[in-house]
């Protein structure tokens, strides 16, 4: 149990699970007790989980989560997408279970102490990762990216203002989306814009933001081995102000970048 | 009370645990104490830059993990300049592992390692390629494992630890051959080579192709490397491969080896190492055992304990 704070920055931390419930088709939603870790956490930043259902099964390795909802009753939440036998595992844990926490890690969203109205761009469990933003303080106009309205997760997202892109009825194709974001900057232009999930969608946020002259951010995913910036897995293509490119590790420099330095995937 | 103070070679270490090279960096103290290590290890440093292996890197088994990393980082100079003033912020004796494409750049970093403060050993990662051997692994082979060791020795006067591969064909002969060149230690072992593919696109699952096994499937493997080793040298060996238990470096200390290092089990368990020795301080304390060194070679022929 997590309880009194250990000294050091990150902790590992047995959490008991509060909430473990399907959400539509394919996505779960995990909720654990963690006070010491949901006082310490940031939006944007993420935890590395231990796999294990309550039998011991699950993969060798952690997985990176993001997370989706710091609570201030002292809860972590997680969205995930059940694709593989890690998640399949976290979605097997049942209310009682303890699930293996390691975190908080990684550098979250900045935002800009003047923004007043920002807007973020997600892709399917995207969300996910921008969920956080909604109550830090801005008002949060929201693009939720889905397959189809029954994997679209708006109340999981928690922004009363969003539009809604489908690739069902074609509304989530790029040049639907740049139609979109363009009305939204010339009638009620945020302050910053933030992204996930999705390469075509970053790119399209990317160029929107660098001709409107509108900062962002986007958080990316990686493979992740020790989450802590030590093994060098997670690195991406990261381009600097003088327009050096070089690795940067998600898990260490990241998640989050900023939109105009991270580089296509 | 345990003894747990372990001699290796000219070093003293207060125990005998530390991390294994490429698993490891500062960024730990961020979870665990790392003053309570034995020693630190620093990833292989190379004389240059270096900008690692095509993505995945990793790649996960059953029980264990593929990795082809490719070594990146800023090269030596950078090391020097900007990791060496962060490593000596601790307290643990900085063992620096060292790779190069050659013998003479071998030669050239060890020096330079050498007029380095702060450096307490030096761990010649051998198992790199020998890009004037067609890029075949110093540590391939008894001469050209030698050359590379005799280099690093005549170039300075650091202890000197040499970490093996299991990717040859008599390790033993390669470890009599570095002991000859000057080792004072010996570090046993890297990974050994294996392959995952990827059955929906027919390709390896690194990017890389091949890459070396860690982690508790190459436990058994590593333990027999140095249960051979221990037999063929008399200088002190640090076991590595494998190990996420106190029970486990219980068994490599038992096979032979004087210390141990602890590597893929840091990710899984960021603050394996300290759990590794927790536990081997319980254990000895449950047997009645003063001095964790009365465990080394526990398990070697009767023959081999005779002789020394």
């Amino acid at each position: 149990m997590d309880t009194a704070p250990s000294g050091f920055a990150v902790a590992q931390v047995a959490c008991p699970v509060l909430e473990s419930v399907a959400v539509g088709q394919r996505y779960h939603r995990l909720v654990v007790a963690a006070p010491g870790l949901a006082a310490r956490t940031r939006p944007g930043q993420f935890c590395h989980l231990l796999c294990r259902d309550a039998g011991g099964s699950g993969p060798f390795l952690r997985r990176p989560m993001s997370v989706w909802r710091i609570g201030a009753d002292g809860t972590l939440g997680f969205l995930l997408h059940v694709k593989g036998r890690g998640t399949a595992a976290l979605a097997r844990l049942r209310p009682g279970d303890a699930l293996d926490v390691v975190g908080p890690l990684g550098v979250g969203f900045a935002l800009p102490p003047t923004a007043r109205r920002i807007l973020v761009l997600a892709r399917g469990v995207g969300l996910a990762t921008l969920a956080p933003l909604v109550g830090s303080g801005p008002q949060v106009h929201a693009v939720l990216s889905a397959r189809a309205p029954g994997d679209l997760m708006a109340d999981e997202f928690g922004a009363s203002s969003y539009d809604a892109v489908f690739d069902s009825d074609g509304s989530s194709a790029p040049a639907a989306v740049e139609a979109l974001l363009r009305r939204r900057f010339e009638t009620e232009r945020p302050d910053a814009v933030f992204t996930c999930g999705s390469n075509r969608l970053f790119l399209v946020l990317q160029r929107l933001a660098a001709e409107y002259g509108i900062p962002g951010q986007v958080a990316l995913e990686q493979q992740m081995g020790c989450g802590l910036g030590m093994c060098f897995c997670c690195v991406r293509d990261i381009r600097d102000e003088a327009g050096h490119i070089s690795h940067q590790r998600v898990c260490r420099e990241g998640p989050v970048f900023d939109l105009q330095q991270a580089l296509a995937w | 009370m345990v003894r747990l103070a372990t001699r290796i070679g000219r070093l003293t270490l207060a125990n005998p645990v530390m991390p294994a090279s490429g698993t490891f960096g500062p960024e730990l103290a961020e979870v665990m104490d790392l003053d309570r290590l034995g020693a630190l290890v620093t990833k292989s440093v190379t004389p240059e830059a270096r900008l690692g292996n095509a993505l995945p890197r990793l790649a996960e088994t059953e029980n264990g993990l593929l990795n082809s990393i490719g070594i990146p980082g800023k090269g030596l100079d950078a090391f020097v300049a900007q990791a060496m003033p962060e490593w000596r912020r601790f307290r643990a004796p900085l063992v620096v592992s060292l790779s190069a494409p050659s013998v003479a750049e071998f030669a050239h970093a060890a020096a330079v390692l050498a007029a380095t403060p702060g450096v307490a050993a030096i761990e010649a990662n051998i198992s790199c390629p020998n890009l004037e051997e067609d890029g075949r692994a110093f540590a391939m082979l008894p001469e050209t494992a030698a050359a590379a060791v005799a280099a690093v020795r005549a170039a300075c006067a650091l202890p000197l630890w040499v970490k093996l591969s299991p990717n040859t064909a008599d390790i033993a002969a390669v470890a009599r051959a570095c002991e000859a060149a000057g080792a004072e230690a010996l570090v046993v072992a890297n990974t050994i080579l294996g392959l995952a593919i990827d059955i929906e696109t027919a390709r390896p699952k690194l990017g890389a192709g091949m890459g070396g096994l860690s982690g508790p499937a190459f436990k058994p493997i590593a333990l027999r490397l140095v249960w051979q080793c221990a037999q063929a040298v008399g200088i002190p060996i640090i076991g590595v491969g494998g190990i996420s238990t106190a029970e486990d470096a219980v068994e490599f200390l038992m096979a032979g080896a004087s210390a141990v290092q602890v590597g893929t089990a840091s990710f899984v368990q960021p603050t394996a190492m300290l759990d590794v020795l927790d536990g081997l301080v319980a254990f000895c304390t449950r047997r009645g055992i003063g001095d964790v060194a009365q465990l080394v070679g526990a398990a070697l022929p009767r023959e081999r304990l005779a002789a020394e």
